[in-house]
């Protein structure tokens, strides 16, 4: 099966700082990937890198056999492509269901259709969508920066999936969630992943929420790919542990 | 305490009322002032755009007033309608505000504020400097006043009306802009532009787009301006013109539809009222802008919604428990 | 060759007044990220407080020079520091802005209200004569005016690498997240760049004011030469501020003298854009560590 995501040689140093060195991967349909590793292995430059922020030093990133790699994040997220940021980045200005619609606006048709055409784009029906899935029909018109933290999380979460995605990269989506939204959180994302068919590739220092989501687990070190498979066999790998606990 | 729709409407309402009947109580001077207090806002209209909306800082915005003035001044005074100068001087800005957008593409804050300062100067110094064109120091007199489809402009509260006329349509379009698909592009842009280009907003092309219609509005504040004062040199566009409307929109609130309205008003006819104090007016008003710059930042408006809901503003939970690097 | 040396002199001249502009206006955006939008109306000022003690005070012109000096220390550093910097600053750097333009009005105001509308003499500290250097007749006045800028800017140096105050300043103006971590007292050292900006701006007026004359619009042209040297040097080094000013002062004389008097605003401006668009941190500045 061809690979959605294909990640060739990636290389990313800052300076001398070599953060990311000679990664390769595959991503494929449907599943959900784990990004794991001990803190300054790499992972959020890597993300970076796939997703248009940073240009990397090295290596090329394809998507269906594509290119992308150096793409401007508004190129990408047009192709299909979308992520969340490690740090909560909602706009608190907008009601929540502004957020929503902004999020999705910009996916299809040129400014100039946007203009002319109705004032929520016509994705009204989305944003309802989205707002009783991740159960915030309560603060659906409140300004987004007014929710509690977990509130903002779970639509930061949803602002990700406005345009449709086939490929989602998730940058540490439990962070600061309470163990009671995990839950809800973790199947919320099975949820997507099964209806909309969406890929997601999840970065998380929180093992449990990760291992029992994922399909398959990367393991990151220092810039390299340490380990590979299935959540149950990188919990006993050696190396990974090792990883983990330093030298 | 939310003020409910139909009390805002009622205000909306009261507000144009006065608009409309309060030349009839006034000097010419006084009509002249509300007439300049239209145009100025027009001006601060297209800066909040810029830089309310979008976050773009721009001390450029004197520069267009002066473009579209100039325009005004040339073609009227050789007998062209005025509706060309409109169509001329837009056009123009629109273009050399686009073009404008670009440095600030590459830079921001300060830096910006710096470049379009420096726009500024540059094109006093083509105004003052290109007699040929301009008639430099001067200046362009004998400015006629339109003929709008018969009705003669002549008069000083004729001319307010069609100022008047002309700022309701450039509000009634920047409240659909804003209101539209592209206003939340622009709020996105101006709060947190990284993750807006995540989801797919062109950050480049709607910086541009606010730098350009930003521009047009100032220039078509400019060709109100010349038949107004009737009279025009460079030295009124310069940068002490630019400070001024910025002023306006931070004092009236940046990024809030009524803030222009406030802040120009502030700006024009607060001199006025202030009159009894002889000269101390500019030194009142630049203690004032001090001082409220530093007890609210939002401006006017920003005041008002602070007083009207006090305790609105909800505490986030504690940030994550993680290392707080931000590395992974 | 002798008007070369003419302009090349005068040129250092006024770049040295630029250059006292241009450092102080530096050393307050590196510490706290201040940007001086009244910097012109700072070097305009010192002047009218030298006119108003001897007016007022009756006092003699050196009195009175020391007096403007001390009165500039207090309102344009700690007052301004205090009552203006302060209280706006943890709002950001876009609302100081606007209170250093709002200062710049009133200071401006304040001028043409209480003192005077139209220019006033200013009486300079030297000899007006013109020395003869070969075949070039040169201002005294010119050289003084360089000797004085290169021994305050050669203090200041001094002062800044080869003092301990000096270096807490330079690692509060690098970081001062740090500095604080390393016990330096950061208020201190910020209060001390405003102060020493305040000195550097009071100085500049008294030698400029002999030349053009006290007036209250002298700060616009002022001011504006301040950010463009500044910025064209680079913005966040001291040495960057003085190539800056320098750089400008002769450019200035020498496109007014051979290539247009019209446009000889025009050129530094230009430097400005390019300079912005194509190497932010200026001719001399390393790339900027801060991010605003």
């Amino acid at each position: 099966m061809a690979a959605l995501l294909e990640v060739r040689s990636l290389a990313k140093s800052f300076g001398g700082i070599s953060a990311v060195a000679d990664v390769s991967f595959d991503v494929y349909e449907g599943e959900i990937l784990g990004l794991i590793g001990p803190n300054g292995s790499g992972k959020s430059t890597l993300f970076n890198c796939i997703l248009g922020q940073l240009a990397p030093s090295a290596g090329e990133v394809r998507v269906d056999g594509r290119p992308i790699t150096g793409m401007r994040p508004c190129d990408l997220n047009r192709l299909g492509i979308g992520r969340t940021f490690q740090l909560l980045q909602v706009f608190p200005q907008l009601s929540v269901r502004e957020n929503l619609i902004l999020a999705g606006q910009e996916h299809q048709g040129s400014m100039w259709s946007r203009l002319a055409g109705p004032r929520d784009a016509g994705l009204a029906a989305t944003a309802n969508r989205m707002i009783e899935f991740f159960r915030l029909s309560a603060v659906a018109e409140e300004r987004a920066g007014a929710l509690s933290y977990g509130q903002q999380k779970l639509l930061d979460v949803a602002m990700a999936f406005m345009a449709g995605p086939r490929l989602v990269l998730l940058d540490e989506p439990a962070g600061g969630v309470n163990p009671t939204m995990l839950a809800g959180l973790r199947e919320r994302l099975r949820a997507i992943n099964a209806t909309e068919k969406a890929t997601f590739v999840i970065i998380e220092h929180n093992m449990e929420f990760v291992m029992s989501l994922s399909t398959r687990v990367l393991v990151l070190a220092e810039g390299r790919i340490i380990a590979e498979g299935a959540p149950e066999a990188i919990r006993g790998n050696r190396d990974v542990i090792e990883a983990y606990l330093g030298r | 305490m939310k003020i409910p729709p139909r009390a805002r409407v009622l205000a909306g309402a009261a507000a144009v009322a006065l608009l409309v009947a309060a030349p009839f109580g006034l000097k010419p001077y006084g009509i002249y002032l509300l007439s300049l207090w239209a145009v100025m806002t027009i001006a601060a209209i297209g800066l909040n755009l810029t830089l309310g909306y979008a976050g773009q800082i721009s001390l450029a915005q004197a520069a267009f007033v002066g473009i579209g003035a100039y325009t005004a001044a040339l073609l009227t005074t050789q007998g062209w309608p005025l509706w060309a100068a409109f169509v001329l001087a837009t056009a123009l800005s629109f273009v050399i505000g686009w073009l404008l957008g670009y440095p600030a593409l590459r830079v921001q804050h300060h830096y910006l504020a710096f470049v379009t300062l420096s726009f500024t100067t540059l094109v006093f110094l083509i105004l003052r400097n290109e007699e040929w064109l301009t008639k430099g120091v001067y200046g362009i007199t004998g400015i006629p006043r339109p003929n709008v489809l018969g009705w003669s402009t002549q008069m000083p509260v004729d001319f307010y009306f069609f100022c008047l006329g002309v700022l309701a349509l450039v509000s009634a379009a920047t409240w659909w802009l804003i209101r539209s698909p592209w206003g939340r592009a622009f709020t996105a842009l101006r709060e947190n532009p990284i993750r807006a280009s995540s989801l797919g907003v062109d950050t480049r092309r709607y910086t541009l787009m606010a730098f350009a219609i930003g521009s047009a509005l100032g220039g078509i504040a400019g060709v109100l301006y010349a038949p107004l004062v009737q009279f025009i040199e460079p030295t009124a566009f310069a940068l002490g013109l630019s400070f001024s409307l910025l002023l306006m929109v931070i004092v009236g609130g940046a990024g809030y539809f009524l803030g222009p309205f406030l802040g120009a008003a502030v700006s024009v006819l607060l001199p006025e009222w202030l009159r009894f104090t002889e000269g101390l007016y500019l030194i009142l008003y630049a203690l004032f802008v001090m001082v409220l710059v530093a007890v609210c930042p939002s401006g006017l408006i920003g005041l008002a919604e602070r007083l009207r809901r006090p305790a609105a503003i909800a505490t986030p939970e504690p940030a994550p428990p993680d290392d707080g690097t931000g590395s992974s | 060759m002798a008007d070369f040396l003419q302009l090349l002199v005068a040129g250092l001249a006024t770049g040295g007044i630029y250059a006292l502009a241009a450092i102080g206006f530096v050393l307050l955006w590196q510490t706290s990220q201040t940007i001086n939008f009244a910097q012109g109306e700072f070097v305009m000022v010192p002047a009218f407080f030298v006119l108003a003690a001897m007016k007022l005070g009756g006092v003699s012109f050196p009195a009175a020079m020391l007096i403007g000096l001390v009165v500039s220390l207090l309102v344009l550093g700690l007052l301004f520091k205090r009552l203006v910097v302060d209280p706006v600053l943890r709002h950001g750097v876009l609302p100081l802005v606007i209170s250093t333009i709002a200062l710049a009005i009133f200071l401006k105001e304040a001028v043409k209200e209480f003192y005077a509308a139209d220019a006033q003499p200013f009486p300079a500290a030297w000899a007006t004569t013109n020395l003869a250097i070969g075949s070039a007749v040169v201002s005294a006045q010119n050289l003084v005016i360089i000797a004085v800028a290169v021994v305050a800017v050669g203090l200041l140096q001094y002062f800044l690498n080869a003092t301990r105050t000096g270096r807490r300043m330079q690692a509060t103006a690098q970081n001062p997240g740090l500095a604080r971590i390393l016990g330096i007292p950061v208020e201190h050292m910020i209060l001390y760049t405003f102060l020493i900006n305040a000195a550097l701006v009071a100085l500049a007026s008294f030698l400029v004011s002999p030349i053009y004359l006290a007036k209250f619009t002298n700060g616009e042209t002022l001011g504006l030469v301040a950010f463009v040297a500044a910025i064209v040097g680079g913005f966040n080094q001291v040495r960057g501020a003085i190539v800056g000013g320098l750089l400008l002062g002769v450019i200035d004389n020498f496109v007014a003298a051979y290539l247009s008097a019209q446009y000889r605003a025009a050129i530094p401006l230009f430097l400005l854009i390019v300079v912005i668009l194509v190497r932010p941190q200026g001719l001399v500045g390393r790339a900027e560590e801060r991010t605003v």
